[in-house]
């Protein structure tokens, strides 16, 4: 296969349809409208469909209606149109319904601004709607990592029987980097024996549900998914690490972070300073191993996010606070620069060298 | 390229290199004297914008007219009043970088009478056959159309800027600019010249070549 030249939101497209999404309902808003824009050109020529729908509201409720019927289906937005389609997300999640929900952040809260964040971690992370759930949450740091983990979503949304979604952020939505796109069918498919698309006579129906009004009930519902939740934790967790094996400082950071944080790891190996990086892939499972693992050798842990501090709870609980975490971080659509995460670096080494 | 019309617009694919082409051909322009005023008309890109090298643009004594709103956080699309003095003031070059697709042209139309009155320009669609939805001439000859319907304005030339962003080599330019040459073929105008970043330009053998400069990197995959 060749590389193409294309946006992040544009491999997430065009991944979605070769993973096999014939479906896609959204709503327009800066810095992922290229998602909905790509699909609207694309989808008519190979018969799938591509919806606007009136709100965000009624696009992830579509979702929900085709993914009954067991068909791949994804929506996307970005921060404030993803806080909308949380009813909806709450709704797959207690209908035990895979989708893939992209959410490529821009600053907030409220409308914010249209430039690049990662403050919607804990929204992603830890439930975002009402109830007892997760999502699996994956976190691509390049236009290749857009394309492949969109496959991946698709994977292990429909393996484990629960929403999966996709946290870029508006720079990996909009920048343009060589992209090796998948093959066309590419990704695992799974039976989908529950699906809601006629009996022919043959078999009870089918009932998608969310609604269990005998306590009793509900409660096995959730102690059953929880326990699908923990073999998540034990199988899909991804992580990677980069000059961590003789480490004595650990940054840690995901998405357009850990490419800054890159630069300014090489640039405090060239001056002696031995640090290194663990990059989650997937936020949820968070790869709480790793860093425990860190925990026992490195003096401490530098959390680098476009945030004011959401990733350094999850770093600290998965080290249970053996080593001192801190943060490093810009807001509000703005991102650290490699000089200030180099300094961090520094100034846990002990000050300029 | 010596004769230059008094106004150059770039247009075509989103993502196909107008952007850094238009503020390329502005720094060339200057060069060989006179004003110089270049026009941001995308209103469809919120991110990668003229306005990133608008610092670089004005120390060189260049005008720069951007949508007031280009690289803030207020997703407001709307044009300035000092576009109109672009294409109505005859007195310098003009530059216009129109915004991707049909979608990004559209905001042209306003300007193509005055442009379409004054009759001295070079429309230019910028082929880049490495994006995925311009892979073929027949896509790119799509992409043409539909801008040129939503523009107002009819093109007057191609310019070959197949690039891979990093991975570029020469053999990347010479295949977009056999596509180009069939394209060429399919909607009968002209192929102006080829751009290339500079280090692969000094590798081509082509004529006209224009080595330019990448006005905006982002943080390299590590």
């Amino acid at each position: 296969m060749s590389k193409v030249l294309m946006k992040g939101n544009e491999a997430i497209a065009e991944a979605a349809i070769r993973a096999g999404c014939r479906h896609y309902f959204g709503y327009p808003i800066t810095p992922q409208t290229e998602i909905a824009a790509y699909m609207a050109k694309r989808m008519p020529k190979i018969g799938g469909t591509f919806l606007q729908a009136e709100s965000e509201i009624s696009a992830i409720n579509m979702v929900y209606g085709v993914s009954s019927a067991g068909y791949r289906v994804m929506t996307s937005s970005s921060s404030p149109g993803v806080s909308l389609k949380q009813e909806g997300i709450s709704y797959l999640a207690g209908s035990d319904l895979p989708a893939l929900v992209v959410n490529v952040q821009r600053g907030g809260p409220g409308l914010g601004g249209i430039q690049p964040s990662q403050s919607d971690y804990f929204q992603a992370t830890k439930g975002g709607g009402h109830g007892d759930y997760h999502l699996i949450v994956l976190a691509p740091a390049s236009v290749q990592e857009m394309a492949d983990l969109t496959v991946k979503a698709f994977e292990l949304s429909d393996k484990y029987r629960m929403p999966a979604m996709l946290l870029a952020d508006g720079t990996m939505g909009q920048m343009m980097e060589p992209v090796e796109l998948p093959a066309e069918n590419s990704g695992k498919t799974y039976e989908k024996p529950w699906a809601v698309r006629g009996t022919e006579n043959k078999r009870e129906h089918n009932i998608i549900n969310s609604l269990y009004l005998v306590p009793e009930q509900l409660e096995v519902k959730n102690l059953e998914r929880y326990e699908r939740y923990k073999e998540v934790e034990k199988n899909e967790t991804l992580v990677e690490e980069y000059l961590t094996d003789d480490a004595d400082i650990c940054v840690v950071a995901f998405g357009i972070a850990a490419r800054v944080s890159k630069n300014a790891i090489n640039a405090a190996r060239e001056k002696g300073i031995k640090v290194g990086l663990i990059r989650p892939i997937t936020l949820w499972p968070f790869p709480s191993e790793a860093i425990a693992k860190a925990a026992e050798k490195v003096k401490g842990f530098i959390s680098v996010e476009l945030s004011m501090g959401q990733m350094i709870d999850d770093i600290r609980l998965a080290e249970s606070c053996k080593k001192p975490v801190v943060l490093c971080s810009r807001v509000g659509g703005m991102i650290p620069s490699p000089e200030q995460v180099l300094k961090a670096i520094e100034d846990m080494e002990g000050g300029e060298r | 390229m010596s004769m230059h019309k008094r106004v150059t617009l770039f247009a075509g694919h989103y993502g196909s290199g107008k952007t850094n082409l238009a503020v390329n051909w502005a720094l060339g322009l200057k060069k060989q004297g006179g004003r110089v005023v270049i026009a941001d008309l995308d209103i469809v890109n919120p991110y990668f914008r003229t306005k990133d090298s608008a610092a670089l643009l004005e120390e060189n004594g260049i005008e720069v007219v951007s949508p007031e709103f280009a690289n803030s956080n207020v997703d407001l699309p709307a044009l300035p009043a000092e576009l109109y003095g672009v294409v109505q003031n005859r007195q310098r070059y003009a530059v216009m970088d129109i915004g991707g697709d049909d979608r990004g042209a559209v905001a042209l139309g306003r300007y193509a009478p005055y442009i379409l009155e004054e009759n001295d320009f070079e429309m230019i669609f910028v082929a880049n056959f490495m994006r995925p939805l311009t892979l073929t001439p027949a896509d790119a000859l799509e992409v043409m159309r539909e801008i040129e319907q939503a523009g107002g304005i009819p093109f007057t030339s191609i310019v070959n800027n197949t690039n891979l962003g990093p991975l570029t080599e020469p053999e990347t330019v010479l295949s977009g600019l056999e596509k180009c040459r069939e394209l060429s073929a399919l909607c009968g105008l002209p192929i102006l010249f080829t751009s290339a970043r500079r280090d692969i330009a000094s590798k081509l053998n082509i004529s006209p070549l224009l080595p330019i400069d990448i006005q905006r990197k982002y943080y390299e995959i590590l």
